[in-house]
């Protein structure tokens, strides 16, 4: 998968449509709740849409979708 | 009814629990408070096939049994607290089996607190659409529970699911799903000696992270496990994000085993393809502003018939209780006062209730959280949220109930400014004030061929609160101080359908709690005012009969004349007359006269007193509840100096200051359970009052 070139590639960085898998996170209580919602290490995570004025992202993860906002989506590092 | 059984609903939000519930129990439901907070506790009855009753409980939708909001919370408190009277024989878990491996987190922390567990497989068609095929029977085999498969929309399975209920073991007897111990056995150990002796592993390491936050463990055991956790070195975010973890790999393998799901090119699904034109950056927000349009054209429209055939029905039932009753105060107090104060709040029934079947409709298909996700930003820019949308459109209808539904927002501060600015958005109950007061000197002509001036300036009135909500929210957003991080992760769920049943259902609810909590109030406010305005102090009302008794008044005057003169120096007489008196040197300046500040000082009680009140003011005859007739005479109300009363002016100034006032106890009342310290109410109440005051005066020397 092309992510793998970049060297910490965050969620964040990612366009719609592109698709990433969980690494590690640099928050932990960010990361705590993120588990929660099915967003693990080794979990394959696609970027489905971008909120009209830029923020939030839609993300399709463990088959659902999930919303959250860029800064959140910045503590998720990819492979 | 008895319970032989206790049964409790759990599951993630959007899982198709509330369907769930209403199918089993139909329209045997009960909704209260869950003691000591004020979340919303479903309960009702289900008739099992052998014979017996489980009484019903539905818990609050939730993720994990580690809460992010209050209603959260109460799922751990009603499984765990053996003392908590709704503290279930048996749990329900209903899973999304289209989305299984999400909903299974929640299933493997009930099933540790190790009471009888049953899953409920709901949306099975769902999944098979999707491509997904589930062993439901190696499902069961592994967990060592019934696991039935429904469908709760289309009411299949539910006999299988009552009878899973009914023949459910009383000792639970699932499998371990993790080794629970090893997350922190020390600690764990410790616990289980100290505190409970009930040997549940895990029962223990949630009450190690949640001790704080609970309220049916000791604060000297609160105390004493805050102590252990320092002894044994515990992080409960670090414990919890290895539980996760943990808990999904025992997910994994359960799923590699009994589900399978068909590769299928990214096939693009339908909700996708709505969402691409409903969050789109220009159709989205048209959309979303058409929807808000049609709502408000319908809120009016459609409420127009039933809301008179109300009216209609209360002047008839009072014309005909007088001529059956024997006259007298007693007759006057019910009919004038209770009856009169009655027919304010019924009216407003209709208009309530179309409010809240679109606003169920829209969060029943998963548009709402569009919104929310489309909003998200700019809403942040004012110190809100985007979460903060349902609260102000919802407050279009009431304040009340959608002050209740910020408890979704999980940042504090962003909570607390979206609960302040709340009640600025025009209620319904504004609405009978404005539309009063527009007709009354707002001419009824169209300009530019299809706006019409009255309907313009109401619109005028709408949007200006939703500024005014939005300036106030920017300008708090630099006063409250907080350290907490906001945050935004939500599901978008699917759209769906909307389930006729639970937009009824909502609608049948909303209109009940507005009934009898906006209702108990009106008709205090309306007895009371009764007692101010008939009786006065000493012996002023003999003398005024006394007065009119002579000759001369009785001879110039007709007798409706005679009635009118006495009636409306009584009421100047009165007690209620003494009271806007008193405070007539203050409202003055906004060009209010005594007669309006009685009708303010009762409307501080609720805004749509206001009408209520002008009735009896201005009425003294026979039909005083009805609108048209109260247009009338406040029409023909003439100062003493014989200019009107009801000027541009006037009614301009007194509608900015329904805009802003706080008038209203059941959202002081509301307000002060939500936040739990009387400061915040008090504060509200405060800045309103000002800010009405304000924008009256400003208003009142503009037109004037």
């Amino acid at each position: 998968m092309f992510c793998y070139k970049y060297n910490h590639m965050r969620l964040s960085q990612l366009e719609v449509g592109e698709t990433g898998i969980v690494k590690e996170f640099t928050d932990l209580e960010m990361s705590v709740k993120l588990m929660e919602m099915g967003c693990l290490p080794g979990e394959e995570i696609r970027v489905s849409r971008i909120a009209p004025l830029g923020d939030p992202i839609a993300i399709h993860v463990s088959g659902y979708q999930l919303s959250l906002r860029k800064r959140e989506a910045s503590t998720i590092i990819l492979q | 009814m008895n319970a032989d059984i206790k049964v409790a609903l759990v599951g993630n939000p959007n899982t198709g629990k509330s369907t769930l519930f209403n199918v089993l129990t139909g329209l045997n439901q009960k909704i209260g408070n869950f003691p000591g907070v004020t979340v919303d506790k479903k309960t009702g009855f289900c008739d099992l096939p052998d014979g017996r009753h489980a009484q019903i409980v539905d818990l609050p939708g939730t993720y994990s049994l580690y809460p992010k909001s209050r209603d959260e919370s109460i799922v751990f408190s009603v499984l765990a607290d053996k003392s908590n009277p709704l503290r279930p024989d048996l749990v329900v878990v209903i899973l999304d089996a289209s989305n299984l491996k999400r909903n299974l987190l929640l299933y493997t922390q009930v099933a540790d607190l190790k009471i009888p567990v049953v899953i409920a497989l709901n949306m099975m068609d769902l999944a098979k659409k999707g491509g997904i095929t589930i062993d439901v029977d190696g499902m069961a085999q592994r967990l060592g529970i019934p696991v039935v498969p429904i469908s709760a929309r289309r009411q299949e399975g539910i006999d299988k699911l009552k009878e899973a209920i009914a023949f459910a073991s009383k000792i639970a007897l699932q499998e371990d799903t993790i080794d629970v111990e090893a997350l922190a056995p020390q600690l764990i150990g410790q616990i289980s000696k100290e505190i409970r002796v009930d040997h549940n592993p895990y029962y223990a390491l949630q009450l190690a992270h949640q001790h704080e936050t609970i309220n049916f463990i000791t604060p000297a055991e609160s105390a004493r496990i805050e102590e252990l956790e320092h002894e044994f070195g515990f992080h409960s975010q670090k414990a919890q994000a290895s539980e996760t973890i943990a808990r999904y790999n025992f997910i994994n393998d359960l799923l590699y085993d009994t589900v399978h799901q068909k590769v299928t090119a990214q096939e693009e699904t339908l909700s996708n393809r709505i969402d691409k034109v409903l969050t789109h950056k220009i159709f989205g927000f048209i959309i979303f502003f058409g929807i808000l349009l049609f709502m408000f054209q319908s809120i009016f429209a459609w409420s127009v018939y039933p809301m008179k055939l109300i009216a209609d029905f209360f002047v008839w039932a009072q014309s005909s209780l007088h001529h059956i009753l024997p006259s007298g105060p007693l007759t006057s107090l019910v009919v004038d006062g209770v009856m009169g104060g009655l027919s304010g709040v019924m009216v407003f029934i209709p208009q309530i209730a179309i409010l809240f079947g679109f606003i169920s409709i829209l969060e029943d298909t998963g548009y709402m959280s569009r919104v929310t996700f489309m909003m998200d930003r700019i809403m942040r820019k004012v110190g809100l949220n985007g979460k903060s949308v349902v609260p102000l459109i919802g407050g279009f209808a009431c304040a009340v109930p959608s002050i209740m539904s910020t408890r979704n927002i999980e940042n504090w501060k962003d909570r607390m400014i979206t609960i302040m600015v709340t009640p600025l958005v025009t209620c319904s109950a504004r609405l009978p004030v404005y539309t009063l007061l527009i007709a009354l000197v707002v001419p009824d002509r169209n300009v530019w061929w299809i706006f019409n001036l009255q309907g313009l300036a109401l619109t005028g009135m709408y949007l200006f609160s939703l500024v005014s909500a939005v300036t106030v929210a920017f300008v708090m957003k630099y006063i409250l101080k907080s350290r907490e991080r906001g945050y935004f992760i939500m599901e978008l769920p699917v759209y769906r359908m909307p389930r006729w049943k639970n937009v009824g259902h909502s609608m049948y609810d909303r209109v009940k709690a507005f009934v009898l909590q906006a209702g108990k109030v009106i008709i205090a406010v309306s007895v009371i005012l009764w007692v101010l305005a008939s009786y006065g102090p000493g012996d002023r009302f003999q003398r005024i009969d006394q007065k009119y008794h002579q000759p001369q008044y009785a001879q110039h005057l007709k007798s409706d004349d005679l009635h009118r003169a006495i009636a409306s120096e009584k009421l100047e007489n009165s007690y209620a007359g003494a009271l806007g008196h008193v405070i007539e040197p203050v409202i003055r300046p906004l060009g209010f006269d005594w007669k309006i500040g009685i009708a303010l000082i009762t409307s501080f009680a609720a805004r749509e007193v206001f009408v209520g009140t002008m009735a009896t003011i201005y009425s003294v005859q026979g039909d005083a509840e009805k609108m048209e007739s109260v247009q009338q005479k406040m029409h023909t109300a003439k100062n003493p100096d014989g200019s009107p009363v009801f000027t541009v002016a006037v009614a301009f100034s007194l509608m900015m200051f329904y805009a802003f006032a706080m008038q209203c106890a059941s959202t002081v009342a509301v307000v002060y359970r939500e936040t739990k310290n009387w400061r915040w109410p008090a504060a509200q109440f405060a800045y309103m009052t000002v800010l009405a005051y304000l924008a009256s005066f400003i208003t009142y020397h503009l037109l004037k």
